[in-house]
């Protein structure tokens, strides 16, 4: 060290003197008040959001009550009759959805990497300001398309499918004719195979978002240690890209699953209702909770409403078990981890 | 250890011996690989592998079966072109580009396909209502005077822009406060119940909309008695809304740097005086973006709106009292009519509801895009002249000497 002219350095007086100060917080008036306002919001939000489910099942709870366990598994809805269940308009739910994130995930995944990996930097921004309009302009302008647009093309595409591959079971298309250049068309409008495509743009932008997060994470060292070992583009995101962004893609996926169980206008708008359980996913006639309630609930009497209540009870179950899955994934993956710092 | 190093020592130089830096005077000059771009034979792959697959298409779908659309011919083509590309590319190259070629056009077809699908519902919605949108009795009329059949001279959705309003300002009054507050919460606390309503909140995100309408018509308006309203809209959009702001806001609040909160702490600051003073201003950008999308959500909403609001073609101001009307629930329910002309109003209407959703989304990318705590030019002027009133300020105060 060297000591400056007139500097000083003091020699250690014995025992050292310093001993940590006692920190005492200031009990400060407006922080009290700053806590309790803040902590009463969360307490608001917490209730708003238990009430939901609390006064669905209280609602829903007198059709129950009637209906017991066979609410699961009978498929007509006749409340008034005191016969009706989920079955049928659950299960079409979850075929719309299921059929949606099928469409929807290679192409969110696939943009997701275009946009981290492929783009120009460029063009990189304007992507991702695409997505976010996509995920921005209102379920009915959704639903409106594919009613009056995207329907009359896919049909032709649908009754291809169903002629060549109506050994599978679920392409299968009752009262269809392939054979007959007359056969009216019909028979494949309305279908939840329309429905899911039209969900699967709506939920596409939000399973993209997440994973284009998740994926702009990847470490760069890692990423250029891959290209440094020889490795095509491809084959670092098969390495390092993929196996990193797993929490965020699965996460991403439940949400996109979980946001098109919900969907109410555009699946509304499409399909035609059918209270049976129906698998042949190109065939006329689906149902969804949200639509059976949409349609359903001007109409109803005391009970038929109740019976309402009951079956958008079920779908929240449904979602919120969706949602809670998809956060753990999100949570425990590792990219969620490295997001923390 | 020193005799382990200069064993060690001893071996390298007796398996390698000394270092010889080899002469490259002679060795041609190589030139600059190309790392980047697209080769000349990429390209004539692709153009071959499209050429070829649109013929294969056309035969099959022009010639062979004739009856599918358009679309079957595009997916079919598409299907060809990627194993002709594959093809061609594997003459010359390995397994590994092959594949990377590949995954390569899959990855930009996803992209694409993405972009036309919005064009094409951006310009689809416009080209069918292109003949009532010019008309300025959409804007100024409400559908009082004008039946199923009437002229689209006669009629328009002032009511409907009204109702729009009156609603989505009313859910605006209830969740950006209470949201804002919340995320506040989730960030400047801790402790169990930080982490129940994050998590609840987290799961709620995704709350299909039509359980918020279904929850206020339950509540609201079967158990309190009051009738279908604008109100009871508001209630139920808000209710909708209250996740994806508090869950957008609380991102944005987390990525205020950690120093900053505690520099202000450091200087002695109360914790609501460094949410207030540092915290918010620092992250404002970002809280303006999370309400902006939150509200443009929650305006293009129908499902909430069709529960509680009732319908209506005349206009109404009073929130309170007698049905209310927004934009998607009467687009949905002009096309919900088999008259043309009824349906091309609800294109109109949709076009109208995109058009304002676009206005607050392009307002929103203004806003944000960036990170808390980074400064527009203009902004960081106001910051520099603020800190030089504050130097004068002190410079000006009268030295106190102790």
């Amino acid at each position: 060290m060297v000591a400056t002219v007139g500097t000083t350095i003091p020699a250690p007086a014995g025992p050292p003197q310093d001993r940590p100060r006692p920190i005492t917080a200031v009990d400060d008036r407006g922080d009290r008040f700053f806590r309790l306002g803040t902590s009463l919001s969360g307490l608001v939000v917490l209730g708003i959001m238990v009430a939901v489910g609390v006064f669905l099942t209280i609602k829903g709870l007198q059709a129950l009550r009637v209906a017991g366990f066979h609410f699961l598994t009978t498929s007509a809805w006749q409340p008034d009759r005191r016969h009706f269940g989920v079955a049928a308009v659950l299960s079409g739910t979850i075929v719309i959805a299921l059929i949606a994130v099928v469409v929807a995930l290679p192409l969110s995944l696939g943009t997701a990497l275009f946009i981290t990996d492929v783009a120009p930097p460029k063009l990189r921004s304007w992507l991702v300001a695409m997505v976010d309009l996509m995920a921005a302009v209102p379920s009915v302008v959704y639903g409106l398309w594919g009613l009056f647009f995207f329907q009359g093309h896919v049909i032709g595409f649908a009754r291809w499918i169903s002629t060549w591959f109506s050994w599978v079971p679920i392409f299968r298309v009752a009262g269809a004719n392939p054979h007959s250049p007359l056969a009216a068309s019909t028979v494949y409008t309305a279908s939840a195979f329309v429905a899911g495509i039209v969900v699967a743009l709506m939920v596409m932008p939000i399973q993209c978002s997440v994973m284009r997060e998740v994926f702009s994470q990847v470490p760069p060292g890692e990423r250029e240690g891959a290209y440094a070992l020889g490795a095509t583009r491809w084959g670092m995101i098969r390495i390092v890209s993929l196996p990193f962004g797993q929490g965020g893609i699965i996460g991403g996926t439940m949400l996109g699953l979980g946001r098109a169980l919900g969907e109410t206008i555009a699946v509304y708008l499409i399909i035609s209702p059918r209270f049976n359980i129906n698998f042949h996913i190109l065939e006329t006639g689906t149902n969804s909770v949200s639509a059976l309630i949409a349609n359903g609930y001007s109409e109803a009497s005391g009970f038929g409403l109740s019976a309402l209540f009951a079956a958008g009870l079920a779908l929240f179950i449904l979602t919120l078990a969706v949602n809670f899955t998809a956060s753990i994934f999100v949570a425990r993956s590792r990219s969620g981890a490295s997001s923390e710092v | 250890m020193t005799d382990v190093v200069q064993k060690l020592e001893a071996s390298y130089e007796a398996n390698l011996g000394p270092t010889v830096i080899p002469d490259c005077a002679d060795a041609p000059e190589a030139g600059r690989r190309a790392l980047g771009g697209i080769s000349r034979e990429g390209t004539l792959n692709l153009i071959g592998a499209a050429v070829g697959a649109v013929s294969l298409g056309l035969l099959l779908f022009g010639r062979l079966s004739p009856v599918a659309g358009p679309f079957g011919l595009v997916v079919v083509s598409y299907l060809m072109f990627l194993a002709l590309y594959a093809f061609l590319t594997s003459v010359t190259e390995g397994r590994p580009v092959v594949v990377d070629k590949v995954m390569t056009v899959l990855m930009c077809t996803a992209g694409a396909v993405a972009g036309i699908a919005l064009v094409s519902v951006i310009s689809f919605v416009i080209w069918k209502g292109i003949s009532v949108i010019p008309r300025t009795n959409l804007y100024t009329h409400d559908m009082s005077q004008a039946g199923p059949l009437s002229p689209l001279s006669v009629g328009g959705i002032a009511h409907a822009i009204v109702g729009t309003l009156i609603i989505i300002t009313i859910a605006i009054a209830i969740t950006v406060p209470l949201g804002l507050t919340c995320a506040v919460y989730l960030n400047e606390s801790t402790g169990r119940g930080v982490r129940l309503v994050r998590t609840l909140v987290d799961a709620m995100t995704a709350l299909p909309s039509i359980l918020a309408g279904l929850f206020i018509f339950a509540t609201w308006i079967l158990i309190l008695g009051f009738e279908r309203s604008g109100l009871a809209a508001g209630l139920a959009t808000g209710i909708m809304m209250l996740p994806i702001i508090i869950r957008s806001a609380d991102v944005v609040l987390r990525l205020v740097p950690g120093n900053l909160r505690e520099a202000s702490a450091a200087t002695g600051a109360p914790q609501w005086r460094t949410v207030w003073h540092v915290v918010l201003p620092t992250a404002r950008s970002g809280l303006a973006t999370a309400i902006i999308l939150g509200v443009a959500r929650g305006l293009g909403e129908t499902a909430p709106v069709l529960l509680t609001a009732g319908f209506t073609a005349s206009m109404n101001l009073n929130p309170v009292h007698n049905p209310m009307v927004t934009l998607p629930l009467a687009a949905f329910e002009f096309v919900r009519s088999p008259q043309k002309a009824l349906i091309q109003r609800g294109f109109a209407t949709a076009f109208v509801l995109m058009l304002v959703v676009l206005v607050l989304f392009a307002f929103a990318r203004f806003l944000g895009g960036r990170p808390a705590g980074h400064l527009s030019k203009r902004q960081a002027r106001r910051v520099a002249n603020r800190s030089l009133r504050d130097a004068q300020r002190f410079r000006a105060r009268p030295v106190e000497v102790n």
